[in-house]
């Protein structure tokens, strides 16, 4: 019985090897710690910018590694985080506005590594340091929101069509119940507005003596609700973290209604969190001056209708049906008017055709933004603008009426984008380097132990076949590496620990073949037959004892978050390697020793 | 080098009764020890927050705790963790009420928390490092735990259907016994021991749960084929000298497992400590289950040789 290996799979195997090891390379080469600064609003940047960052650095007594143009901007790289923290700190400070100053991960893979998207593993936060924060958004207070707007609108609607009802009730959170006199009425009524509103389903509620209909949004447009808030969410925290100056961010979805921040290298949580933690909606509303604001201060609420205070408590009553709402803003900046008083340019897209038909029906009145912050669970509303409509407004108008810096605060504010909803951070962490380099430490070094023991036990237990499953392992490690590398997925530290176990259990097809080849001897099999039967009958084993295996890391891949989900990433990854190296590639390996000559005896030990 | 220059002929099965008494009593102390004492569950599980920080000198955690309740922090437990340098300070879910932070100005909840120790410790040890704090909202913490509850049954179900499918439902039965005796024993010691469960413990026990099957499965395998070729034997007989066959694979890779878990455990570091833990167990509990937890349980299921042939013929072609 003898077995013919192939020579395809020899070159199958070449080739994934060395692509492996091309792969896993730039794994070697690490990355530098950087401080990339660009030129924003049209600003460049130049060899007198690489002067005045030289001298800087100089003068706050750093010293980098190299500073290099790198496309269109200027990459100053250092030898560890603590330098490049304090540098970049030292740059921002010194250059002015028209430059961004971010800190960066600049790549030391040579360039045709990086060609082929040959990159380093991403390293997560537990091993390279920063600030975490899992962000939950509260998408119901969006569709109570939308709710609100139809609880005004759908009489309005009635009304144009001159059809009478008796009252209209917020039931709950999600549902309005219309009640009319009739049945004509409920019935003209309920035609009407199924065309009007497509995104609501109307229902009668039966009841002899009550004609009333319910109306809820349709699950299709409560789905695309919540998609819409998580997405401008989602853009929004990203505009932030942009401010933030830290490129490597990530800014990711988890779940249903929560939002995953890293920022990396990023020491300073207050900073940080000022800035994202900044949960803040804007509204546009406009003024109510049917009523006056002592009426209502003095106890006589009007529905619909709110006093507002702005910072110097002066108070307000507006509508609070919102005009707009932050979502629509697209930019504010800074200038002067005609007269050359501070003024604050903003622009919209999206649909603002309320907004426009509602400023030309009012000019004249006075509009206010009011910016809504949620803390520690409690919301605060404050006006920080009101002004008189001189026009109707489209989607370019200007706002006056203070100061410079107030002016710039509230540009800001407004560019900085409003969350759609209101935002609360319900989890963080905040790693410091030197407790990252030390994971980076006592991960590889338990990669080394681990790997050294297993390699110097299966030498020993097995001889020539244990060396044989070495060079799979290590093939194995490699290609992990490799695919890790290659995927993108995060380091963390439980992924190392993901990685050491693979290569305890990646041996153990090795063992069974091994085993079973020892067996197949001792019943008195011929060597080449023996190999040949062992490889064969272990392979079914192998599969079915690997599957499973795989099945539990699938689970834990969909179930678990975060960390977890790296410790899953790499055990599949390394179950599918180890079926790879272990099976075939030792396979391949055997048969060059032993596959071209005339075998009297084998030993698989010593 | 070889354990066993011959093939063993160890009577496993001979002794299932006692172990089976012994697995009894085993999972009685570790459900009482749940069901009294409970898991020490980590701040991924129960929510809070918590600061670890590494002083110059070596310190008390006594005196970190006095100094933290003068400035009215009550209920914060402090510890050394890993040296006697460094200090780990914890607050889970509610637990603590606070009299008087200095600063009023800012509300105080268990979101703020972590800044304000971390501003007594920088007041008091100016030299003090910073090294990891985290917070974790209490709503984050049960949501975790449901999920690892689903995790473990849908693992279990899995791997379940799988060995239907493979090979036989009362294999499957008695392999998921297996999973769910190895799942208990390790959370029972770690209650025993008081050791933290966290999240990466979690992990580690689902891995561990795959990683046992692989025993189980090699044992089955090996079952499935004897049926085949050693048409006289009995169940117990053919389940013995498939235990006896499989035995040098099974101590082998047990013993590299352990190995790599070793390493981690001792050069992993403070924070890979559950989960090295909870695996290091596994190991031992897992390749003692295969033999007398799904071994003995398909027997005594009354596991056949007409259960395993017909489906013989499903079978992966080699390499």
């Amino acid at each position: 019985m003898s077995y013919h290996f192939p020579k395809w799979k020899y070159y199958l195997l070449g080739v994934t090897l060395v692509l492996g090891f091309i792969y896993a390379i730039p794994n070697l080469f690490g990355e530098d710690p950087a401080v990339q600064i660009s030129g924003i609003k049209g600003q460049v940047v130049n060899q007198n910018t690489l002067e005045a960052v030289d001298t800087l650095l100089e003068t706050a007594g750093l010293k980098a590694k190299s500073i290099l143009f790198e496309q269109d901007t200027l990459l100053a790289r250092f030898s560890n985080a603590e330098t490049q923290l304090k540098a970049k700190e030292a740059i921002r400070k010194g250059l002015d506005e028209n430059y961004s100053v971010a800190l960066n991960l600049a790549s030391v893979t040579p360039r045709w590594l990086q060609a082929i998207g040959a990159k380093p593993m991403k390293l997560g936060l537990d091993l390279m340091g920063g600030i975490h924060f899992l962000m939950e958004v509260d998408v119901d207070s969006v569709v109570t929101r939308r709710m609100e707007g139809y609880y005004v609108e759908i009489p309005k609607i009635l009304r144009q069509a001159k059809i009478r009802y008796v009252k209209i009730d917020r039931e709950d959170s999600e549902t309005l119940v219309v009640t009319f006199n009739n049945l004509e009425d409920k019935k003209a009524a309920t035609l009407l507005l199924q065309k009007e509103e497509r995104d609501l389903s109307f229902e009668s509620t039966e009841s002899e003596q009550s004609f009333s209909v319910q109306a809820k949004l349709l699950p299709l447009a409560l789905q695309t609700i919540r998609q819409e808030t998580l997405e401008q969410t989602l853009t929004t925290l990203r505009n932030r973290v942009n401010e933030l100056g830290v490129v490597e961010a990530i800014v990711q979805r988890q779940g249903m209604n929560r939002v995953v921040v890293e920022l990396p290298g990023i020491q300073d949580t207050a900073y940080a969190r000022d800035i994202l933690g900044k949960t803040a909606t804007l509204k546009f509303l406009i003024e109510d001056d049917k009523h006056s604001v002592q009426e209502v201060m003095s106890g006589h609420p009007v529905i619909g209708s709110k006093v507002y205070y702005d910072r110097y408590q002066r108070p307000s009553l507006l509508k609070t049906q919102p005009i707009l709402t932050g979502e629509a803003i697209t930019g504010a900046s800074t200038g002067q008017d005609r007269d050359g008083t501070p003024a604050v340019s903003v622009r919209l897209s999206g649909d603002i055709s309320l907004f426009s038909k509602t400023t030309r029906e009012n000019v004249g009145k006075r509009m206010g933004v009011v910016y809504v912050e949620v803390k520690d669970n409690k919301t605060t509303e404050s006006l920080i603008s009101i002004a008189q409509i001189k026009s109707a407004l489209g989607n370019q108008f200007q706002i006056t009426g203070f100061s410079l810096a107030e002016a710039r605060d509230l540009a800001l504010l407004l560019r900085a984008g409003a969350l759609p909803a209101p935002t609360s951070i319900v989890e963080e962490s905040i790693v410091g380097p030197s407790m990252g380099q030390e994971n980076i430490r006592m991960g590889m070094i338990s990669i080394a132990v681990g790997l050294g023991l297993v390699l110097v036990f299966m030498a020993l237990y097995y001889s020539v076949f244990g060396i044989i499953a070495n060079l799979a392992l290590i093939a194995n490690l490699i290609l992990l590496v490799a695919l890790v590398s290659l995927i993108g997925t995060t380091l963390t530290l439980p992924a190392i620990a993901g990685m050491v176990l693979t290569l305890g259990m990646a041996v153990d097809a090795n063992v069974l073949i091994f085993e079973r080849i020892r067996e197949e001897i001792r019943l008195g099999v011929s060597p080449k037959a023996s190999i040949q039967r062992g490889y064969e009958f272990a392979f079914s084993t192998i599969i079915d004892s690997n599957l499973t295996t795989l099945i539990v890391g699938v689970i834990l891949f969909a179930i678990g978050t975060g960390s977890v989900k790296g410790f899953a990433v790499t055990l599949c990854l390394g179950i599918l390697t180890s079926l790879l190296t272990a099976v075939t590639f030792s396979r391949a390996i055997v048969e060059l020793i032993y596959g071209g000559r005339v075998l009297k005896q084998i030993r698989v030990g010593i | 080098m070889e354990f066993f220059k011959k093939e063993t002929r160890i009577d496993f099965m001979g002794i299932r009764f006692y172990t089976g008494i012994v697995i009894v009593v085993l999972w009685i102390i570790s459900i009482g020890l749940l069901w009294t004492k409970g898991l020490n569950f980590g701040l991924d599980f129960t929510g809070g927050t918590q600061v670890e920080a590494r002083f110059q000198t070596e310190v008390s955690p006594v005196d970190i705790r006095m100094q933290l309740e003068k400035e009215g922090f009550q209920g914060v437990r402090v510890q050394h963790y890993g040296s006697t340098q460094d200090i780990l300070i914890r607050s889970k879910g509610e637990s603590v009420v606070i009299d008087s932070v200095k600063d009023k100005a800012e509300p105080t909840s268990e979101q703020r928390l972590s800044t304000h120790i971390k501003k007594v410790l920088l007041d008091h040890y100016p030299k003090v490092e910073i090294r990891r704090t985290e917070f974790v909202g209490s709503e984050v913490g049960s949501e975790l735990v449901e999920r690892g509850i689903i995790a473990v049954i849908v693992a279990v179900f899995g791997t379940m259907l799988y060995i239907i499918f493979r090979f036989e439902y009362r294999l499957a039965i008695s392999a998921a016994l297996g999973l769910v005796h190895d799942a208990f024993l390790i959370m029972g010691v770690f209650s025993l021991f008081g050791f933290e469960f966290d999240l990466a413990a979690l992990a580690s026990v689902l891995a561990v749960l795959g990683y046992s099957l692989n025993d189980t499965i090699v044992v089955f395998d090996r079952v499935r084929e004897n049926f085949r070729k050693v048409r006289k034997g009995s169940p117990v007989e053919v389940m013995n000298l498939s235990i006896n066959q499989t035995l040098s694979r099974t101590l082998m890779t047990s013993w590299m497992t352990l190995l790599v878990v070793l390493a981690l455990l001792f050069f992993g570091g403070e924070t890979l400590f559950g989960f090295s833990m909870a695996f290091f167990l596994g190991i031992i509990i897992g390749t003692f289950s295969s033999i007398y937890v799904s071994g003995a349980v398909a027997l005594w299921l009354g596991l056949s040789r007409d259960d395993l042939l017909p489906k013989a013929k499903v079978e992966f072609e080699g390499p």
